[in-house]
């Protein structure tokens, strides 16, 4: 069986979930469901005390792996506090560290990032950081005890697909940690081609939260992310410049 | 008295238990985390503390997110 293994936890399913922008959260259920999903992200936020929505976990079912983010976060320290939080919250010690403080493009911070990564992992933490891809940040979170790295497809939320896809194709090729696209994903076909370069799992939360029909777009997803790590393991045929004919040269009928 | 929740100032006619406080505010407690003084305080001990002047509180949940 192919299976990844982050955090010594064994999963079986390839596609991570956000659960953020669902217009109709009771979707994040049926969508588990219907996919096997088994890691879900959620985020940490100050409570409306004038009254507010149902809890997120009531719509994330139970057996699957929460991995609080840290979004909000403008620095290691800020990203350290918000996952001590989390973890507290009593759902796991899974993270995504995630430090931004660019508003226009939500980039993350890579030194920051790696700060955090290293002061979390030192606490047991499950770290996987958010990243902008690069190889030598890629390195150092690997140094500092992440379980993963997550590099950026596009812009958070954007939906403009594999960007970065050169320097995601060098981070699989030379980083031991399993490399998780995250971030800016908005077709299954962007899912399957980050999953033929040989990603480990592809992280979606805009693509199908805000689909017209959500339920449909994550099973869209779901066998697009197997058709491209199928595809991974079946070890793609060599590409050429010139026709190479599949059919016989030979015995062609003739007048 | 005082209290700081969640960066609001907040009036308290007396010092309240914090678990007491949350209950007040229709907040589910089991789906809560709380900082109490820049600190995490574990849920076993909402009911003891006592919430007064000048502390401050962040009441923190889940919520969707990517």
């Amino acid at each position: 069986m192919d299976k990844l293994i982050i955090g010594g936890k064994e999963l079986k399913n390839r596609l991570f979930i956000g659960s953020g922008k669902f217009a109709d959260e009771s979707l994040i259920g049926d969508i588990v469901a219907q996919t096997g999903v088994e890691v879900v992200t959620v985020a940490l936020r100050r409570v409306n005390l004038n009254g507010g929505k149902e809890n997120i976990l009531n719509y994330i079912p139970k057996d699957c792996v929460l991995l609080p983010n840290t979004s909000g976060a403008r620095n290691a320290e800020e990203a350290v506090r918000i996952a001590r939080l989390a973890r507290a919250a009593g759902c796991g010690n899974w993270v995504k560290i995630e430090v931004i403080s660019d508003n226009k493009y939500l980039l993350p911070d890579n030194n920051e990032t790696i700060k955090a990564t290293r002061i979390l992992a030192e606490e047991g933490f499950v770290v996987l950081p958010y990243m902008h891809p690069d190889l030598y940040a890629a390195k150092e979170l690997e140094r500092a005890g992440a379980a993963a790295i997550m590099p950026l497809g596009a812009p958070i939320g954007t939906n403009r697909g594999l960007k970065t896809k050169e320097i995601v194709r060098i981070l699989i090729e030379e980083c031991e940690l399993p490399v998780i696209v995250d971030a800016g994903i908005g077709k299954p076909s962007e899912a399957a081609e980050a999953m033929e370069l040989g990603a480990a799992a592809v992280l979606v939360n805009t693509a199908i939260a805000t689909a017209g029909n959500p339920a449909m777009m994550a099973n869209a997803f779901s066998q697009a992310v197997q058709a491209g790590r199928q595809a991974f393991l079946a070890q793609p045929g060599e590409t050429t410049e010139f026709a190479r004919a599949s059919s016989p040269l030979t015995g062609f009928l003739r007048s | 008295m005082h209290v700081t929740v969640n960066g609001e100032v907040v009036e308290l006619s007396e010092s309240t238990p914090l678990l007491d406080y949350l209950i007040s505010r229709n907040l589910n407690p089991a789906v809560l985390v709380v900082e109490y003084n820049r600190k995490i305080l574990h849920r076993d001990r909402w009911s003891q503390i006592q919430i007064g002047d000048g502390d401050t509180l962040e009441i923190l949940s889940f919520v969707g997110g990517g």
